[in-house]
């Protein structure tokens, strides 16, 4: 089990309370997920500015003096803003392989990078990790989040969705991938690598492979039909778009809400329960092997 | 006067405890739900009449084992809804999510929108009626009772089945195994017509199609030995 929540939204007038909104969601997926929970949220996007998510485990040393070293490291000013554990580097989009590389050295792991994606992921109950990244004042266009409940790999921050494995891109899951060490393999000679050993971030690698080989958004989450094996409700992000497809048997539950101010998307309805608007939303469980996704 | 329980107020245990002491006295009063907010296993082991309306969605399980009551969703119900029901109505006035009615001995459950994957999962007797579609593995080794479809029906349409009767206005996506469309004889418009007008269902018998079993899996056959 585990607990799916996402945000889309229509209008601009909700982009200020995105994080509150998405919160309440992902607290209310606690009973599906209460041993980790992340999110993925998506901002303004600045276009020659990238950001980059880092995770410590000793954030008090890792993160001081960060800012100068590595602007003198890689020869460019950087900004930095640190989250409790994670700390959203900011550096010119030209720099990146090299940001990314010389924070890696330093022992940092990646949470995700992207002009508008930040990713905030914990070991911990939901409602504890929303307010040790203060989540609720976060605004946005659109987000997902994911409470877990592992049956799979281990119970760290790593193991702990959205997983991403391109700019901008992210994945959350409920399910349970069987083909995933087959299909790291077949990533890894086309020099597609994983970060942990966990199955989803072998699907959210498969859909950017897809995406990067030119396949748009549908195309990449139809092809997890065909290519993946197992049982899935996935939802994912892009820098504009935000995607759900179930596995045909379709026994991991999804509801999903629109209005005319948003898309979401949950596990199951309660999570809705707060949503502005939501007695008059039309409210629909989205079907098995058929993708649906909205972008802007 | 119907007693009304506010679920921002009352807790489910409570919520559910009160319905099952009002059932088991027989006063069939009306009991509202407010602010359900897709609780689970709401109105669950009602034994007696009793007639309960929820506002709103609920969540897993609703109106499960239910017995002589009258359970009505003003909303959507999620998975499990009327799951092994022995008697009485339960109505979803919106969808209901994926096995609804599993395993369900007697009465009536209708939902007014679409019911998802294995509707009528090992059905023993009870009576659906969706005024929608259904999702794939619909009645599924379904037993005994009747299945109504005013829609359409997904994929593998009563795949092992027993003696349940399966009716499907609309088009059937394929038929599992062992499923087979069979002639509609009066007694089946008898059946059909009187399970329609129970269910508020603007749709004649004569536009239904009657599935059932081929009865071929009932007995093990050597010569498919080879297929297992």
């Amino acid at each position: 089990m585990c607990g799916i929540v996402g945000l889309f939204l229509k209008q601009d007038a909700l982009r200020p309370r995105l994080g509150e909104l998405l919160t309440d969601m992902l607290i209310t997926m606690t009973d599906r997920g209460p041993d980790s929970a992340g999110i993925a949220i998506y901002g303004d996007a600045e276009s020659d500015s990238v950001k980059i998510t880092v995770q410590s485990q000793d954030p008090d040393t890792a993160f001081s003096g960060l800012e100068a070293a590595l602007s003198d490291e890689i020869g460019v000013p950087v900004t930095i803003r640190v989250i409790d554990t994670h700390a959203v580097v900011n550096v010119p989009a030209a720099s990146k392989d090299a940001a990314i590389a010389a924070l890696e050295a330093r022992g940092l792991r990646i949470m995700g990078a992207g002009a508008a994606m930040e990713i905030f992921k914990e070991v911990g109950l939901p409602k504890d990790v929303a307010e040790r990244f203060d989540l609720r004042s976060m605004g946005g266009s659109h987000g997902i989040g994911h409470t877990r409940m592992a049956t799979e790999s281990a119970v760290t921050t790593m193991g702990a969705h959205p997983f991403s494995t391109a700019d901008d891109q992210c994945l959350v899951h409920n399910g349970s991938l069987s083909n995933h060490n087959q299909m790291r393999r077949k990533l890894a000679k086309k020099g597609v690598f994983t970060r942990s050993e966990n199955d989803t971030e072998v699907g959210a690698a498969y859909i950017s492979s897809r995406m990067a080989d030119g396949a748009s958004l549908r195309e990449a989450l139809e092809g997890t039909l065909e290519d993946l094996d197992g049982f899935f409700t996935f939802v994912t992000g892009t820098k504009n778009g935000f995607g759900v497809v179930r596995d045909p048997i379709a026994c991991k539950p999804a509801v999903m809400a629109e209005t005319d101010d948003y898309v979401a998307f949950a596990s199951e309805y309660r999570a809705f329960a707060d949503l502005p608007g939501i007695e008059n939303a039309r409210v629909w469980e989205p079907e098995p092997a058929t993708v649906y996704f909205w972008e802007r | 006067m119907s007693v009304t329980l506010d679920m921002s107020q009352t807790p489910l245990r409570e919520v559910n405890a009160t319905l099952q002491a009002a059932a088991k006295a027989q006063s069939n009063e009306p009991h509202v739900i407010v602010n359900a907010r897709g609780s689970h296993a709401m109105a669950v082991g009602l034994d007696g009449p009793l007639h309960v309306t929820v506002k709103g969605s609920t969540g897993y399980y609703c109106a499960g084992m239910n017995k002589e009551a009258t359970v009505t969703v003003e909303g959507s119900a999620g998975p499990g809804v009327a799951e092994n029901m022995m008697s009485g109505v339960v109505t979803i006035e919106g969808d209901a999510s994926q096995y609804a009615g599993a395993t369900g001995h007697g009465g009536l459950l209708n939902i007014k929108g679409n019911a998802s994957s294995r509707c009528g999962i090992s059905m023993k007797g009870i009576d659906i009626v969706v005024h929608g579609n259904i999702g794939h593995m619909s009645a599924f080794m379904a037993q005994k009772g009747n299945l109504v479809v005013l829609g359409d029906a997904g994929d593998a349409l009563g795949d092992s089945l027993y003696e349940a009767r399966l009716f499907v206005r609309g088009s059937v996506k394929s038929l599992g195994a062992d499923c087979i469309e069979k002639e509609m004889r009066p007694e089946h418009v008898e059946v059909l017509k009187e399970l329609l007008e129970r269910a508020g269902a603007d749709a004649k018998p004569e536009e239904f199609k009657r599935y059932g079993s081929a009865r071929k899996l009932y007995n093990f056959n050597i010569d498919h030995a080879g297929e297992y």
